[in-house]
């Protein structure tokens, strides 16, 4: 079995880390790189960023954050929001990011994920999915914080994107994000069954019951947290305990 | 202080691995200049993407000399990720490519199936635990002193170092039960599949003792 990856998501805005519910409703909630080094000390396996408001107001300030956090962190950063080009790829990595996170971009221009792939490696190109479900065993993609409909299926959006070179998907219910009432779990199975990269469940993480069931089964290969890790509901430490306890692979936080 | 020289060939985000090496406080040159590494202290080849544009671009900026004439010189040498594949005399991602040849053996896709025969996804993306290849094996005195059997580096790849003899490897790991070669190394020259500059304290302790190796 392999191990599961235990990722922090930070949603920024402006200098903020800031959480909502539904990706709206945002609350303040401290500084980013104060958050991103207290995961980093726990033993987080990797972190994402997300710059919330960028796409909508065409800015991005968050390559500073990415820039001071990077200094004496480790492990592998992913931004996300106001993605746009080649170039702001380029930015990001120049940053000290490992991978970006593309949404709206990539629904209005998909051939982006082809050149991100192409120009930067698989690796680097994570696709964004923001999924709201319409009815029964079907989502809708959106973007802007799940505040744009696309008409696009979210499943084929998945599979669309994997053929143009995504190396993995963060996939975000739009519905459960921030509700701490656990992942939206068909969701999750439905895109994980459809393409052979890796997908990151985002949204809705409130207890360790919802974890356990999102990986075994809905077959998440990465499970995002933020809610949880950023009101201290749990630690890493506890997380990594329960996981171990009910037979999920995570990996050993070494100090050497 | 170390003088580390990092090839900057057109590949990859060489900011993580410099930062990794100056949080060491080691002094650090991005170079493409043949004499500059030929002539390096200790050379890193960092790296991700394709096998075959990765020696292309080393080819283009005539590299490939001057890194066979330093790795002669048994100086302390890191290949990491794709930097660590093109160390193998022969790569097979999309087509058969001639590589640096440091190292004897060849660069295979990981077996799309796992050893169940179940499928499982590719890359290879995540943290995966060192393993000794075989249980005489020693990590003293290698870029892996002081890390024990069983901590965790991170991985992201789709395809694996196979050296010709198990002598080469230092290290391996188990992807759904596929072996998949960690490190490799040959006196002085090493290899890491996996991103140091993105392993945590493993990691960190891996880049110090390179720092360390003594430079004859």
């Amino acid at each position: 079995m392999k191990n599961i990856r235990l990722i922090a998501r930070l949603d920024v805005k402006g200098p903020n880390l800031i959480k909502g519910v539904n990706l709206e409703g945002l609350r303040k909630i401290g500084d980013p790189n104060l958050f991103a080094k207290k995961y980093y000390e726990q033993g987080i396996d990797e972190i994402i960023y997300m710059d919330i408001v960028a796409s909508l107001y065409n800015r991005n300030n968050l390559l500073d954050i990415v820039r001071q956090t990077t200094q004496d962190i480790f492990i592998p950063i992913t931004v996300g929001g106001g993605v746009r080009s080649v170039d702001d790829v380029k930015e990001a990595l120049r940053a000290g990011a490992d991978k970006v996170a593309i949404n709206t971009a990539a629904i209005k221009r998909p051939s982006l994920v082809f050149e991100v792939s192409q120009r930067f490696g698989s690796q680097c190109m994570v696709l964004s999915i923001e999924a709201k479900k319409v009815s029964d065993g079907k989502w809708e993609a959106y973007y802007d914080n799940g505040r744009e409909h696309t008409g696009v299926d979210a499943v084929e959006w998945a599979k669309k994107g994997c053929e143009l070179g995504a190396g993995e998907i963060l996939l975000t219910s739009v519905d459960m994000e921030g509700t701490a009432k656990g992942f939206d779990y068909e969701l999750v199975k439905a895109v994980s069954a459809s393409v052979p990269i890796p997908v990151i469940a985002s949204g809705g993480m409130g207890i360790i019951d919802d974890f356990e069931k999102v990986i075994k089964e809905a077959s998440a290969d990465a499970v995002a947290m933020a809610h949880v890790l950023h009101y201290g509901k749990m630690t890493l430490e506890d997380i990594r305990e329960e996981a171990t306890k009910r037979g999920i692979k995570v990996r050993d936080h070494d100090n050497v | 202080m170390s003088r580390v020289t990092v090839i900057d060939y057109g590949v990859g985000n060489l900011l993580s691995v410099s930062r990794a090496f100056e949080y060491y406080e080691a002094d650090v040159l991005l170079t493409d200049s043949p004499d500059e590494i030929a002539n390096a202290e200790r050379l890193i080849l960092p790296g991700v993407g394709a096998f075959a544009d990765g020696m292309a671009g080393l080819r283009i900026r005539a590299l490939v000399k001057p890194i066979k004439d330093f790795a002669a010189t048994g100086r302390p040498f890191l290949g990491i990720c794709l930097g660590m594949q093109m160390m193998l005399e022969v790569g097979e991602e999309f087509g058969t490519h001639e590589g640096l040849g440091l190292i004897p053996g060849r660069v295979v896709a990981i077996p799309p199936t796992g050893a169940n025969r179940q499928s499982h996804k590719i890359p290879h993306i995540g943290w995966n635990e060192l393993r000794k290849p075989i249980p005489e094996t020693s990590w003293d005195d290698t870029i892996l002193e002081g890390i024990h059997e069983g901590m965790s580096t991170y991985f992201v790849h789709s395809f694996t170092a196979v050296p010709t003899s198990d002598e080469y490897r230092l290290a391996d790991c188990f992807y759904n039960g596929r072996k998949v070669s960690a490190i490799i190394r040959r006196g002085n020259l090493y290899g890491c599949q996996f991103h140091p500059e993105k392993s945590g304290n493993v990691g960190l302790r891996i880049i110090e003792n390179f720092l360390q190796l003594l430079v004859e």
